[in-house]
């Protein structure tokens, strides 16, 4: 696992802002893009704790990284310019299993950060579709040309017929209904953590029907083990 | 001065290649009983620091004999076991079924759960009849005067202190409620740094008991200010979280900090303290 030393120091190459999102362009360093669905925890300049995120783009020498703003420690990172430096850990956590036969790849919101790298990696341009909560958060939609996008109060979930299998990432509500309606769709969840690494017991979600630890057991999980807290919060 | 991680912030088994960067691995809190732990949130950053409300989670003490024990053994790495419960009795028969290991640390102060009723002095009592291991007392600086229960559980048997645990706090979110779920947690971080130096020098001048000091430990420097006030050895926690190879940096920071300080081990820096020049700077 790559816990063993000090993160890497990542040089960044660019920021571009897309929507009022802001994707962070990093050399690559010694770092592999690793699975998609896997993260990174990245440092914010200025905070004691680093923040995770999956990877949103892998070209050559480089990756992208689709940061929302919405703390102190995402407004850090959205600020850095070329040149800056920071630490970067990983690839950490399990990401999402290539071997479906139908792909469909569903994002709501920030949540479609892991899915450009995704659809690269399947390869075949898989369908995509898309929900926002406005037009201006649907702009990132241009990540994926070709995606099927709607906003509130259409939702994503509206736009995934049977058949296929989906591999989504989104807020909750979102995973949740993906869930109920595609019993064996892969989830990518998100839950604050401190370390990425399985130290700090901060990001335990239920899973199975116990608390375990996202970092480790996640962030991409079966539908079916989270089934359960599914049905709990409907 | 050894390195070892405070109680809870590594799990050895999933980053063993940080564990063996220690000169010793703490376990996380052992109570007699499973405990699945806090709901999330569970955590929190401050402004310097972090919020952690866990509630102990942890196998609990059969299994953790049974499945973890044998395993952390396999990493070739001297372990500590933390032990914890909610009177003096469940420490006592945890601190029995230990063997085999470097040594047993109280937790007396987990500020996530409701205290033991016991007195820490009480409880150190029973678990010095129960082991003949070394046995460090954790304390907390929220009492007004650390040093005397550092008094009181060294006249009850403690081989050695560790200083300090979080300490009891609330984080608010923007729409002005608690962040974690709990209400409140335990404040970890460089905002602890300066209390825990205060209680590692008026327990070492309490006691003369070996110490283990910790609280916002990060950097090598930092691990030398410990020493300054009395500590025989430091444990990094909340630093580990942002940089898995604190321990390794922090032992190769703190040979540099010895050299720029002038002396020559940090056990040597005590002496500093003492010295005219700056014995009004360091509290005893």
């Amino acid at each position: 696992m790559p816990s063993s030393g000090s993160p890497s120091r990542l040089r960044v190459t660019g920021t571009e802002r897309v929507g009022p999102y802001t994707l962070l362009r990093l050399e690559r360093g010694d770092l592999e893009s690793g699975v998609p669905g896997q993260f990174f925890m990245l440092e914010a300049p200025g905070r004691l704790l680093p923040r995770p995120f999956s990877l949103c783009l892998a070209p050559s020498s480089e990756l992208a990284f689709l940061v929302d703003p919405i703390g102190p420690g995402t407004e850090a990172l959205c600020r850095l310019q070329a040149g800056d430096e920071i630490g970067v850990l990983g690839p950490l956590g399990n990401g999402y299993r290539l071997d479906v036969e139908r792909p469909l790849l569903a994002g709501g919101g920030i949540g479609i950060a892991p899915l450009p790298y995704l659809a690269e990696q399947l390869g075949g341009s898989p369908p995509v579709v898309l929900g926002f909560r406005n037009a201006e958060c649907a702009e990132v939609a241009a990540l994926l040309p070709g995606a099927d996008v709607v906003v509130d109060p259409v939702f994503v979930t509206e736009l995934i017929e049977p058949g296929f299998d989906v591999l989504a990432c989104g807020p909750e509500p979102m995973l949740h209904a993906v869930a109920a309606l595609c019993p064996t769709a892969q989830l990518a969840w998100e839950a604050p953590m401190a370390c990425g690494y399985g130290a700090c017991y901060g990001c335990v979600v239920e899973i199975d029907s116990a608390l375990k630890r996202l970092c480790l057991e996640g962030p991409v999980l079966d539908a079916a083990r989270v089934r359960a807290r599914a049905e709990a919060v409907a | 001065m050894r390195i070892l991680n405070a109680s809870g912030c590594l799990d050895a088994l999933a980053a063993p290649e940080v564990a063996k960067q220690l000169d010793a691995f703490v376990t996380k809190t052992v109570t007699p009983l499973p405990r699945e732990g806090s709901a999330p949130p569970r955590i929190a950053e401050t402004a310097h620091g972090m919020l952690n409300a866990i509630g102990l989670a942890n196998p609990g003490r059969e299994r953790f004999l049974a499945e973890h024990l044998p395993r952390l053994h396999d990493l070739g790495v001297p372990v500590w076991v933390s032990v914890g419960g909610f009177c003096a009795d469940d420490y006592a028969e945890s601190c029995s079924s230990l063997a085999g290991i470097e040594a047993i640390e109280l937790n007396l102060s987990c500020p996530n759960v409701d205290e033991a009723a016991d007195s820490a002095a009480e409880i150190v009592a029973v678990c010095r009849q129960a082991t003949e291991l070394p046995l460090y007392a954790k304390l907390s600086a929220a009492h007004p005067d650390v040093a005397e229960v550092a008094r009181a559980v060294a006249a009850a048997g403690a081989d050695g202190l560790s200083l300090i645990n979080t300490l009891r706090a609330t984080a608010l979110d923007r729409k002005l409620r608690p962040v974690l779920a709990r209400g409140s947690g335990g404040l970890s971080g460089p905002a602890l740094k300066p209390v825990a130096l205060h209680a590692v020098s008026v327990c070492h001048e309490a006691t003369g008991l070996p110490i283990v000091g910790m609280g916002g430990i990060q950097t090598g420097q930092d691990a030398l200010e410990f020493a300054t006030c009395g500590a025989t050895d430091v444990a990094l926690g909340t630093v580990l979280f942002a940089d898995p190879g604190a321990p390794a940096r922090a032992r190769a920071e703190l040979a540099a900090a010895c050299v720029d300080a002038g002396v020559v081990t940090p056990e040597d820096a005590r002496s500093l303290a003492k010295s005219p020049e700056t014995e009004r700077k360091v509290p005893a």
